[in-house]
């Protein structure tokens, strides 16, 4: 028997029963595309993070107190009160001269709420220095970042994020325009000038939703901020590294120096690299990735079940038309091929089928909105070839037993059977 | 043609041994019409079974054309009946959803035989169903599904018809037509044609009769005379 009329005697026993056969494939259709999909959500989260971390800027390396709370509205600057990180420690670092360090920027970063006139929006005040706009790649839409003058002077200016601007200002030009930000739920309130508007930043980038105004000029005037010895608390020391350099060298001679400075034998402080943070995240997701495409394999293993199921009970059916074939000459390799045929013809159907679906549900999904965060889904082609042959092994394992059971018909059985 | 020596076939049923052929010879030459006889029980149809070679016997020779089949591989045997025998069954076994045309398409499939429309479409038409081609057995009468069965035996051309019961499940004029073409086939034709029944009007169309009683032969009208020179002097 020719693979052609093998196929044939398959396609007419898949259509004689219709709606058998499409719950059949419903199982590896519904087992196949969730794995394209999970796994292009996966993938897609990962490059996303990856994205937003590149996006902080370039060759940095971050220092965090090991002490700080994570910030909220209000609980904010409790939060800051226990950071071990000073100003000074920026200040001492960029005067080192530790080989690679290009720029050191420190920062004090607080959620607050910035008012113009009726409009109003929640934002994360970042005090920071000068430098910062140039660390963070930073780009100005209109007027200025701070300046260094203004960095010394303490100014109450501020540059606002693309989409604070926005909201405050419904499009009319807000330089020179007085903002208010508001600490603590409304208990320390202060005016600044705005002297620029970032750019619009891409992706994730959270500096469209902060306001960047002199670490000297608002830290500066709240006195609880500073230590007992009068050195200013921040939550984040960023240093830029020159490209091409050591950061595993420089991030060690950073904690060495910090180590002296803090008095103290273990650190009090997380220093962490871009790369870190990227290969952190790429953990996470990977791990993320194998628990979801597990899970869909499951669903694709029940699946296969299901054909093996059917498989079994089509036999059972089918005992005198298999009696019959072997009367006409059928032999048993005969009567093997067109049941394994015919569980592949399911299978592979509901493979295919499945790859649409899940190449069409992970384009569908991409640059979706869903609850409140923004999908992005990146289709991998080692999953598409990984689901399609993981269907046709199911079809192939699912159709050789019930496939070996139906050479066991005894055919003279079969025949007698009215 | 066709010799069996001795042959026995035993069903082990648990603990009892059925003996459905109980030592067996028969010789059948090449264009004989030969009906076999007997009460149910008594091993007519596994007769049939052994010669067509859906079964095999316990123990004793069994020569095709005067070649040893009884030790054959199970794919041989499945080459050889389907080449060599045509079956035809009291319940016509026809598949469900098919057209005649496909359902005297099946053996050349297994056979991989070209032009197989061609080829089916003649058999249809050798047993007179020129006009029922695209029919589903549904739609036929008992006789008609009958003749699509025989057509479907006689396509590979074979040397042996084996009918068990063929009019069983039949009225008495249709059974007068098919016993007439299968007299046809064996006349004009030279097909061997070995019928099981118990019916002694359908028995009479034969022109040799055989009766089993207990797995043994015990009687049987007439040896071979025609063609049983090929496969070495008569008993």
């Amino acid at each position: 028997m020719s693979p052609l009329d093998a196929f044939r005697i398959a396609l007419r026993a898949i259509f004689a029963n219709r709606l058998r056969s499409a719950l059949t494939s419903l199982g590896l259709i519904i087992g196949v595309s969730s794995v394209i999909v999970l796994i292009a959500v996966g993938q897609g989260t990962q490059r996303g993070v990856t994205d937003q971390i590149r996006g902080l800027g370039t060759d940095l390396i971050f220092i965090e107190s090991s002490a700080e709370a994570t910030t909220s509205q209000t609980g904010a600057l409790a939060g800051l009160e226990q950071s071990t990180l000073v100003q000074g420690d920026a200040a001492a670092i960029a005067a080192d001269g530790i080989p690679g360090v290009v720029a050191v920027a420190a920062r004090v970063a607080v959620d607050a709420q910035a008012v113009a006139g009726a409009n109003n929006v929640g934002a994360q005040i970042v005090s920071t220095s000068s430098g910062y706009a140039e660390v963070r790649d930073l780009a100005i839409r209109s007027g200025s970042f701070i300046t260094p003058l203004q960095d010394e002077d303490g100014a109450l200016v501020a540059v606002l994020g693309a989409r604070v601007a926005d909201t405050l200002y419904e499009g009319l030009d807000p330089i020179g325009q007085e903002v208010r930000l508001s600490f603590v739920g409304g208990r320390i309130t202060l005016g600044f000038v705005v002297i620029g508007v970032l750019e619009e930043q891409g992706g994730a980038s959270e500096a469209n939703d902060q306001v960047f105004v002199p670490l000297s000029g608002t830290a500066g005037r709240l006195r609880f901020l500073y230590t007992p010895a009068g050195d200013l608390r921040v939550t984040q020391i960023d240093v830029q590294t020159a490209s091409g350099a050591d950061q595993q060298r420089v991030k060690e001679d950073v904690t060495e120096l910090l180590l002296l400075l803090h008095e103290t034998p273990e650190p009090d402080f997380v220093i962490q690299s871009q790369d870190d943070l990227i290969s952190a995240a790429t953990e996470v997701s990977n791990t993320l990735s194998i628990l979801l495409g597990s899970i869909a394999g499951i669903s694709l293993l029940v699946g296969g079940i299901g054909v093996m199921n059917i498989m079994l009970v089509s036999v059972t059916e089918r005992t005198r038309e298999i009696g019959i074939r072997r009367a006409v000459g059928a032999t048993a390799g005969d009567i093997v091929k067109q049941f394994v045929t015919e569980a592949l013809t399911l299978s592979l159907f509901g493979g295919i089928v499945g790859i649409a679906i899940g190449v069409g549900t992970s384009f569908a999904l991409d640059g979706r909105e869903l609850g409140g965060q923004e999908m992005t889904t990146l289709i991998q082609p080692w999953s598409i070839a990984m689901a399609f042959l993981v269907a046709a092994g199911v079809g192939f394992a699912s159709g050789s037993y019930p496939a070996y059971r139906a050479t066991t018909v005894d055919p003279i059985a079969a025949l007698r059977n009215e | 043609m066709i010799r069996l020596q001795d042959v026995t076939r035993v069903y082990s049923t648990g603990e009892t041994a059925v003996h459905a052929l109980a030592g067996v010879n028969l010789e059948i030459g090449g264009g004989e019409f030969v009906a076999i006889m007997g009460q149910s029980g008594s091993g007519k149809s596994t007769l049939m079974n052994i010669i067509g070679l859906l079964d095999r016997p316990s123990s004793g020779g069994y020569a095709f054309g005067g070649r040893d089949v009884s030790q054959l591989s199970e794919d041989a045997r499945a080459r050889l009946r389907g080449s060599a025998f045509g079956f035809v069954f009291q319940s016509y076994n026809l598949l469900p959803r098919m057209t005649a045309l496909e359902q005297v398409e099946l053996p050349l499939i297994y056979q991989g035989a070209a032009d197989r429309k061609r080829r089916a479409a003649q058999a249809l038409v050798r047993v007179g169903l020129q006009d029922r081609i695209t029919h589903l057995p549904t739609e036929l009468s008992g006789g008609e599904q009958q003749r699509v069965a025989i057509a479907r035996s006689l396509v590979v051309n074979p040397l042996v018809l084996l009918a068990d019961e063929p009019t069983g499940a039949l009225d008495t004029a249709t059974e007068h037509e098919l016993m007439t073409l299968l007299s046809e086939l064996v006349d004009q034709q030279g097909l061997t044609v070995v019928l099981v029944t118990h019916e002694a009007e359908v028995a009479a169309y034969a022109r040799r009769t055989v009766r089993m009683r207990d797995g043994r032969i015990v009687e049987d009208s007439g040896a071979p005379l025609v063609a049983a020179a090929p496969d070495g002097p008569a008993q």
